[in-house]
């Protein structure tokens, strides 16, 4: 994915919000379900899920769209019970942008400042910066209906950024751009985020965003936050086969569990044998039995007379070819799924034969425990 | 898209009770309605049930006996003048909703798939006329079919007759000519949106199966629009039966319909509760006629297969 | 097959005009015969005049006419587009149990023969003891514009983001700066046409007002009046003329707004137009 360039920015640990216990229910179905979570000041912050997951639920409970049926938010300290969401030094941006069709880009900027009733040029010497950080100099007469998808996704970020909130929501701002734009917007809202450093809040469905902007992610399921970490330990350390799932492809393993100490695991399976790994946090002991999982890109093809301290060997009997990688499908003696494995394309692994034997080397420290 | 799916679940969940706040969405968007729902209760369903309860009654002179009686229905349904308008106004009223829908639908047809760019401009042409007055409308038909009127004086202009014909005002035909002008609009714009509504890809999916443009239209497009076709002869149907205007105006003595009558009993005649009786057995009957004809156009659609 | 197709649409075609012919034929006759010296309609004209539309501004029962439609149809246009903003703004904004059959009771008097829904109409003001006036011509008069009324608005009030005005809300504007702000704007070019609407079916509206009026005539109810006697036909003719080019206009300007309203809320532009 893209790499930061930037040096990153120093976080306060001050937070900034303050979710307790939040729960919204719907007569019996609850969107969200006993949420507890601190986004900190600074922060690139996503909350990452399928739909229906509960995300934007609580993005629009932190707007003041939305109620919690029991819980509290607190931003800056401030408890939000009651207060309204033009009362909130939240401002939001829209999945569809909302952008007034009846006002141009300029007025649209402006929406939120004709209140405060500003002195001098001062409204317009900050609508003109709001401009100019999204790159928008120029287009502050441009009507509305004239805007293209990325046009309009800047004029909502001006608009709720001229406001100079404490946080800002994003609803996935990104998900009406085609795939080119949408990359490039990840930067860019990145380093936007870096240069005001205001508390970024974003909702999204799509894990590669979500591990490219922020600083900690929240992975919720069915209402439920099911791990809150930064995007690495989010992807190598996967708290349950669901988050695991939800951020790329991995393999699972079946294991038994032999000793179990506060830091470490010690499993015996039966195509790895016997591993010791981290014990996750959050792993909770469920019987003698425990899932060991390694990503695809974690196990590499062992060619020629190669040999590595931790290889498993098997047969491929599939490859997929996808430009710079290919994708193996390779079975393991005593394993009861064969492994998935991508490996690049720079050693010929687009021409290992459907039915050849392979060996394939890992680092037992890219195999980590879950809770079954 | 997220928003609609998560933000406003009360979508999925309309029939919970216990949460505020879809409770107050639910009391709000009450309460917003209640002003024009109230309007119509009061003056449209109240008077409709005051209708139905005089119909019940009987006119004593100036008073009304508020005594339970059937009479004014046996009245309505046997006395043979009644009885004859109302065969009459549903004859016509049917034969004005087959002759509308048969004469809008090849227009509907052409504007919704032949329509192209000037789609909008169609129909903008169509309904305008049908924004005049009806009256007005009406008049015209008059002016047109009557004994010195455009046709005769034009018919024998071409030398085609050689005096003014009398059968062109003043009947049956003159009502039903009339009518289908005047409900045209009415019956080509249901059909235009359910044919709107037909996946062009479906037509050629049939085509793609081996069927021709007869064919494929015969067995996807005409059966994926009856519920425009059924709407449009409803629309058309039910008003026309208790038509006053035209029977009045170009029906002459021929052409008298139901409305004519019951008109009559709120007037000149003065019995109000046999003008309630007329009004409910036109209003039951034709609903009944209604439901038949829904029935019959789902038949045949399910013959096209 | 190929002949067949090409065939299609150009009988079509031909259908299709002569339909918009068959439309439009029986009113053009009006204005023509509205300009006629003979006091008959027929052809061949037997002179060109402007006579009958000059004696019209002399006929003091026409202006008292013209000034009780204008007046009810005022009235009229304003309490139905009223009530036809709040149900257009609650069926197009929340959902709730009903909705569907409180739509359809509003909407009922479109389907309804109007003789029906007039004389019930008069037996229940009868029996509340109203008099029969103008007042009540506008009472029923606002029952049969709110369901067109309603099919206006809805097409402008519908797709009407419902985020635009949680943005508002988000960048700190008040419920009634909201509504002021972007709900007013964005409707505005429905409810005028709404208005428009209501105006002209009031203004063209016989049967309801032939029934709930007491002495007072509006135009409709003038030309009835007039129709029996065949030597008025030609100033009838003049006046319904007039009434017509009226009625053409403002349906024109009415649905010009109304495509502009829809326009505007459908929020173009992104994917989730």
């Amino acid at each position: 994915m893209l790499e930061r360039v930037q040096p990153e920015r120093t976080q306060s640990d001050r937070v900034m919000i303050e979710i307790r216990d939040v729960t919204r229910s719907y007569g019996a179905f609850k969107a969200l379900d006993d949420a507890s979570l601190n986004i900190r000041e600074g922060e690139f912050f996503s909350l990452l899920g399928p739909s229906g997951c509960g995300k934007t639920t609580l993005l629009r409970m932190i707007a003041g769209f939305d109620t919690p049926t029991s819980g509290s938010i607190a931003v800056d300290g401030q408890p939000m019970d009651g207060i309204p969401a033009n009362r909130r030094p939240t401002n939001m941006v829209f999945q569809s942008y909302a952008i007034f069709p009846h006002l141009n880009v300029e007025q649209n900027v402006a929406y939120g400042l004709k209140r405060l009733k500003l002195q001098g040029g001062e409204e317009k010497r900050r609508v003109e910066e709001a401009l100019a950080q999204v790159s928008l100099t120029g287009l502050g007469k441009r009507r509305a209906t004239e805007l293209s998808g990325g046009q309009r996704q800047r004029v909502a970020l001006a608009r709720a950024l001229v406001m100079r909130p404490k946080v800002l929501l994003l609803d996935e701002p990104l998900s009406a751009l085609d795939k080119k734009l949408r990359e490039q917007m990840q930067v860019e809202l990145r380093r936007l985020q870096q240069a005001v450093g205001i508390t970024f809040v974003l909702v999204t469905h799509d894990q590669y965003e979500a591990l490219a902007m922020s600083d900690r992610i929240a992975v919720m399921f069915g209402g439920r936050i099911a791990q809150v970490a930064s995007p690495k330990e989010i992807y190598q350390r996967p708290v349950n086969r669901q988050v695991a799932d939800f951020l790329g492809g991995m393999n699972f393993v079946k294991a038994q569990i032999v000793a179990e100490n506060g830091a470490s695991l010690v499993v015996d399976t039966l195509g790895f044998g016997r591993v010791k790994t981290d014990k996750p946090k959050a792993f909770v002991r469920n019987g003698g039995a425990a899932t060991l999982g390694i990503r695809p890109e974690r196990l590499r093809v062992l060619w020629d007379n190669a040999s590595a301290k931790f290889e498993v060997a098997g047969k491929v009997v599939e490859r997929h070819y996808f430009g710079e990688i290919t994708h193996l499908i390779v079975e393991i003696p005593g394993l009861e799924k064969p492994l998935s494995v991508t490996e690049t394309n720079d050693f010929g692994a687009d021409d290992i034969p459907v039915g050849a034997p392979i060996r394939l080397a890992y680092d037992p420290e890219a195999l980590v425990a879950m809770a079954d | 898209m997220t928003v609609a799916a998560e933000g406003s679940p009360p979508l999925r969940v309309a029939g919970a009770r216990r949460s505020p706040l879809l409770q107050s969405e639910a009391v709000q968007g009450f309460a917003l309605i209640s002003p024009t729902f109230l309007y119509a209760l009061i003056l449209l369903v109240l008077p409709i049930l005051v209708v139905i309860a005089h119909s019940f009654w009987t006119q004593d002179y100036l008073t009304i006996d508020h005594t339970f009686t059937l009479e004014n229905y046996r009245i309505a349904l046997t006395e043979p003048i009644y009885r004859d308008l109302l065969w009459r106004s549903l004859y016509i009223s049917l034969t004005v909703s087959a002759l509308t829908v048969i004469l809008a639908y090849p227009i509907a047809y052409f504007i919704s798939f032949h329509g192209g760019r000037h789609k909008s401009l169609w129909l903008f042409l169509i309904t305008i006329p049908f924004w005049t007055s009806y009256l007005l409308r009406v008049m015209s038909w008059k002016v047109i079919l009557g004994y010195n009127g455009v046709l005769n004086s034009g018919l024998i202009g071409l030398g085609i007759i050689h005096e003014p014909s009398t059968a062109l005002l003043y009947n049956s035909s003159a009502v039903i000519i009339t009518l289908t002008h005047a409900w045209a609009t009415f019956a080509i714009l249901p059909i235009f949106v359910s044919l709107e509504k037909v996946d062009r890809t479906l037509v050629e999916a049939a085509t793609d199966l081996g069927d021709g443009p007869l064919r494929s239209f015969l067995r996807v497009t005409l059966p994926l629009s009856a519920p425009g076709v059924i709407s449009a002869a409803l629309i058309v149907m039910i008003p026309t039966v208790g038509d006053y205007v035209t029977p009045k105006l170009v029906g002459g003595k021929d052409g008298v319909m139901i409305a004519n009558a019951i008109q009559a009993q709120f007037g000149k005649a003065s019995n109000w509760p046999l003008g309630a009786a007329l009004s409910v057995t036109t209003m039951v009957i034709v609903s009944l006629m209604a439901g038949a004809t829904v029935l019959v156009i789902r038949a045949i659609q399910r013959l096209a297969r | 097959m190929t002949a067949m197709r090409r065939f299609l649409p150009s009988w079509l075609t031909s259908y299709a005009i002569l339909y918009v012919a068959f439309l439009y034929l029986p009113v053009i006759f009006l204005p023509i015969f509205s300009i006629n010296t003979a006091a008959t309609p027929k052809f061949p004209l037997s002179g060109v005049t402007l006579h009958w539309y000059e004696d019209l501004p002399r006929t003091p029962a026409l202006i008292d006419a013209t000034w009780n439609s204008l007046l009810v149809g005022v009235s009229a246009s304003i309490l139905s587009t009223v009530l036809g903003i709040l149900a257009a703004r609650s069926i197009t904004r929340y959902r709730y149990p009903g909705r569907r059959t409180i739509n359809g009771l509003i909407m009922a008097p479109l389907v309804l023969p109007e003789v029906i829904v007039a004389i019930s109409m008069l037996l229940v003001m009868l029996q509340l003891g109203l008099s029969l006036s103008l007042f009540t011509v506008v009472l029923g008069h606002v029952l049969v514009c709110i369901p067109y009324s309603m099919t206006v608005l809805t097409s402008g009030f519908e797709g009407f983001d419902r985020s635009l005005e949680e943005a508002s809300a988000d960048l700190g504007e008040s419920a009634f700066g909201t509504f002021r702000r972007v709900t007013l704007p964005m409707v505005a070019p429905a409810i005028i046409s709404s208005l428009l609407v209501c105006f002209t079916i009031s203004l063209d509206e016989f049967i309801i007002a032939f029934f709930l009026t007491g002495t007072e005539a509006t135009l409709p109810i003038y030309i009835w009046g007039q129709l029996r006697f065949a030597a008025k036909l030609p100033g009838v003719l003049a006046l319904g003329t007039l009434l017509l080019v009226a009625s053409f206009v403002l349906m024109t300007v009415a649905e010009i707004l109304r495509r502009r309203a829809a326009r505007r809320t459908q929020n173009e532009g992104g994917l989730y137009a």
